[in-house]
């Protein structure tokens, strides 16, 4: 379990035959983020779209996945639908342990099925069977069902798609674990155009740990860190959902498709709201001792007389902003509807949701009609986007396939680009000011976790664009080391780059736990250099009107400092790209090296 | 002599964090199986969870089972075990009415041994380190047999 290499199942759904690889890399590339993009340039076709079946799905992890605890998430790569560019997207659930315990540092999936089929594997099996009849069903008559098909409660990850997956939305997530997603860029249609409907991954392999007393000492003092300090208190008490507040006083919150970065009925969907009247319990990523999953309850009288039913939905701040504050339904049950009803079809609520908001917008303006939306949409109307969802994630008629492929798309085709709220892809929960739109704009994931840079902006008023470009490059860098890890970023501040290097050198990591900023720089590198590969350019990235309308608490938005932030970090990336592919060039002498090494053991 | 029960599964987020402690530090191992307590959900995560934990009986059926002494009865309850005498023959596992013992693929059995090691690294207090509860209310026997 603990090795110099990487140990892969590479899985040819055409065939359901399965191959166990040994991939060396492990002291370059380490795990996670760096493991994905190893495997992605080794078996990707960059030319190719991104529903070949040749294009691999790649599920990977880290090296320290269930020896410390917040190692908990799965990193998920492919080639994404909604910009057919590289793409990343990660997950916490049970998904990391249980392929830690299938013996496995990372799953590749390539071609597709015969049929609707879900995958098994596990430390012992493999197996791929048809689930033709499961065609159509949402996520949780899915779960449901493979559920009783494969065995193991509890020491199991179920990964599965809905509706949108199967008809191959760019919004489509994988939903893991019935509360955890593989949300954003579309990851969900790739598993579909593999005609894949589950993954259930049996975590059932146990391992001897390293011998000695400095890894059961080290695990102690982090635990207590995570545990037994205020570090994680904000996860573990109201969950991200305290953002919701502190933005709407900030006026960085997005409300109403960002007319505006704040509104009085904002409080009634805030963190404090949600524990106050929906809260009904925690659940935890396993391995994860603070428990940020959050879970609503609602209920639904379905038939008189008082005949109730009632579901529990995983709620945090994006989902939130994405279908409370932007589509203005400031009810903390209705929102948890839509939620729910964004997870069933298997979309990713954030997009979904920011998807709506414009459409919403495009309707008032008299830009779109019933006729294109079927169901006519009005801020507020929580019945309204549920029922729209559905249409999303079906494409239901030209309207809905085009926004399903992405809101400027859309836009493009309808009018209304000036408020599509697209940074890269549908925008995250924070109207933080310049540095923030740009960093998710351009950023590898165009995720506000690519780089603190909504944290930037609250902390510094100037218009400073190298320090700020600077900032980005180096926090991404960072986070580059923490995503090769799997480490939960919530952790971040526990999983310092010195606890890093105790932590791998206690369990036997020494040649990484020397050498993390070069490996940190090599995996961002590395992924910048498969984007550039697959087709990005930063200068075609659009800023639409709407971000640059924007009012904070600082102020009007300040466009000249936006485009001069846009140009530079666009140049930075670029170098990023262009360092790797030097390294590109010398790469097949350290394969040589590494090949020759191996014999001589 | 005491026992580990788990009273309040109720308040269980099914991080794992009990069974990954047994493993580590009772058996030296990295698993979720290959513990004296294993947690799992019952019909998907929306139902809560449950621990697969041995129980106390006394006397216990798997000590009587076990044809060679691997297995006897603990003082209090449980089972003491002596795995340089077990065969891995898994007799254990099926006379267990609870499914508390866990059989490694190379037959292995893993069993509580009611050290109560787990206990503190509970973020929620599910656990317990105590003495045998006394006669009182019938309790849900998954919680210890506590009320």
């Amino acid at each position: 379990m603990i090795r110099d290499h990487f140990r892969v199942m590479r899985v040819d759904l055409a065939t359901g035959r399965g191959e166990i690889q040994t991939v060396d890399g492990r002291d370059l590339y380490a795990g996670g983020s760096g493991l994905a993009a190893l495997l992605f340039s080794r078996s990707a076709q960059p030319g190719k779209a991104w529903d070949d079946p040749d294009q691999p799905l790649i599920f990977a992890i880290g090296p320290l996945t269930g020896l410390f605890p917040l190692m908990s998430k799965t990193v998920c790569a492919f080639k994404s639908p909604y910009h057919d560019q590289y793409a990343e997207s990660h997950a916490g659930g049970r998904s990391a342990l249980a392929l830690r315990f299938a013996d496995l540092d990372a799953l590749v999936l390539t071609g597709k099925a015969p049929t609707l089929s879900c995958l098994s594997i596990g430390s012992r099996h493999m197996e791929l069977r048809d689930v033709h009849f499961m065609r159509g069903f949402d996520i949780h008559a899915t779960g449901k069902l493979l559920r009783r098909m494969f065995s193991g409660a509890g020491h199991r990850s179920i990964l599965r798609i809905g509706p949108a997956g199967e008809a191959l939305s760019a919004m489509a997530c994988v939903i893991v674990d019935t509360y955890r997603h593989f949300g954003r860029l579309g990851a969900g249609a790739v598993m579909g155009a593999k005609n894949l409907k589950g993954i259930a991954i049996q975590g059932d392999g146990s391992f001897l740990l390293p011998e000695g007393k400095d890894y059961p000492k080290l695990f102690q003092d982090v635990y207590g860190l995570l545990t037994g300090t205020e570090m994680m208190h904000k996860y573990h008490n109201l969950g991200t959902a305290e953002n919701v507040v502190v933005l709407n006083e900030l006026k960085a919150l997005p409300f109403r498709n960002l007319q505006k970065t704040s509104d009085p009925a904002a409080v009634e969907i805030s963190g404090e709201k949600f524990a106050e009247k929906t809260l009904l319990r925690n659940a935890a990523c396993a391995g994860c001792p603070v428990g940020c999953i959050h879970l609503g309850f609602v209920r639904e009288k379905f038939m008189e007389p008082n005949q109730y039913l009632y579901r529990q939905v995983s709620y945090d701040h994006e989902p939130i902003f994405a279908v409370g504050c932007m589509l203005a339904v400031t009810d903390p049950f209705a929102a948890l509807d839509i939620m729910e009803e964004a997870d069933k079809v298997g979309l990713d609520v954030m997009s979904a949701g920011v998807a709506l908001a414009w459409a919403t917008e495009a309707s008032e303006k008299g830009i779109v009609s019933a006729a294109e939306t079927i169901v006519p949409l009005r801020f507020g109307d929580a019945a309204a986007f549920q029922k729209a969802l559905w249409h999303l994630a079906r494409g239901d008629n030209e309207f809905y396939r085009l926004l399903a492929s992405g809101t400027l798309p859309a836009a493009r085709r309808f009018g209304g680009e000036d408020f599509a709220c697209v940074l890269g892809q549908e925008m995250a929960g924070y109207a933080t000011g310049e540095v923030f739109f740009i960093s998710q704009a351009l950023g590898l994931r165009h995720s506000h976790l690519d780089a603190g840079g909504y944290s930037f902006d609250q902390k510094h008023t100037d218009p400073d664009v190298a320090k700020a470009v600077e900032f980005l490059v180096a926090d991404e860098s960072s986070r580059c080391f923490l995503t090769a890890m799997v480490s939960c970023l919530f952790a971040r501040g526990v999983y310092t780059e010195a606890r890093l290097a105790e932590c791998l050198k206690a369990v036997g990591y020494s040649k990484l736990a020397e050498n993390i900023q070069a490996v940190s720089r090599r995996i961002q590198t590395e992924r910048w250099r498969l984007r550039f590969a697959t087709g990005y350019d930063p200068d075609r990235v659009e800023v639409p009107r709407r971000f640059s309308e924007v009012v904070t608490w600082k102020g009007p938005i300040d466009l000249a400092y936006l485009q001069s932030l846009k140009s530079e970090y666009g140049r930075r990336i670029r170098a990023l790209a262009a360092e790797a592919e030097q390294e590109q060039e010398t790469k097949p002498q350290i394969q040589k090296k590494e090949e020759s090494e191996r014999e001589s053991r | 002599m005491k026992i580990l029960t788990a009273p309040r599964m109720e308040r269980c987020i099914g991080c794992h964090s009990c069974s990954l402690a047994c493993a580590r530090l009772v058996h030296h191992h990295l698993s979720w199986n290959t513990a004296g307590i294993r947690i799992a959900s019952s019909g998907g995560l929306s139902t809560g969870f449950e621990a697969r934990t041995c129980l106390a009986c006394d006397p216990a059926p798997c000590a009587a089972a076990c044809p060679t002494g691997a297995y006897s009865q603990r003082r209090g309850g449980g089972v003491v075990v002596r795995k340089n005498l077990c065969i891995r023959c898994g007799e254990c596992a099926a006379a267990c009415p609870v499914d508390a013992v866990y059989l490694a693929a190379d037959g292995d059995p893993f069993v509580c041994i009611h050290c109560g090691r787990c206990v503190p690294f509970c973020p929620h207090d599910c656990l317990e380190h105590t003495n045998l509860p006394g006669p009182g209310p019938a309790g849900d026997p998954a919680t210890g047999g506590q009320p």
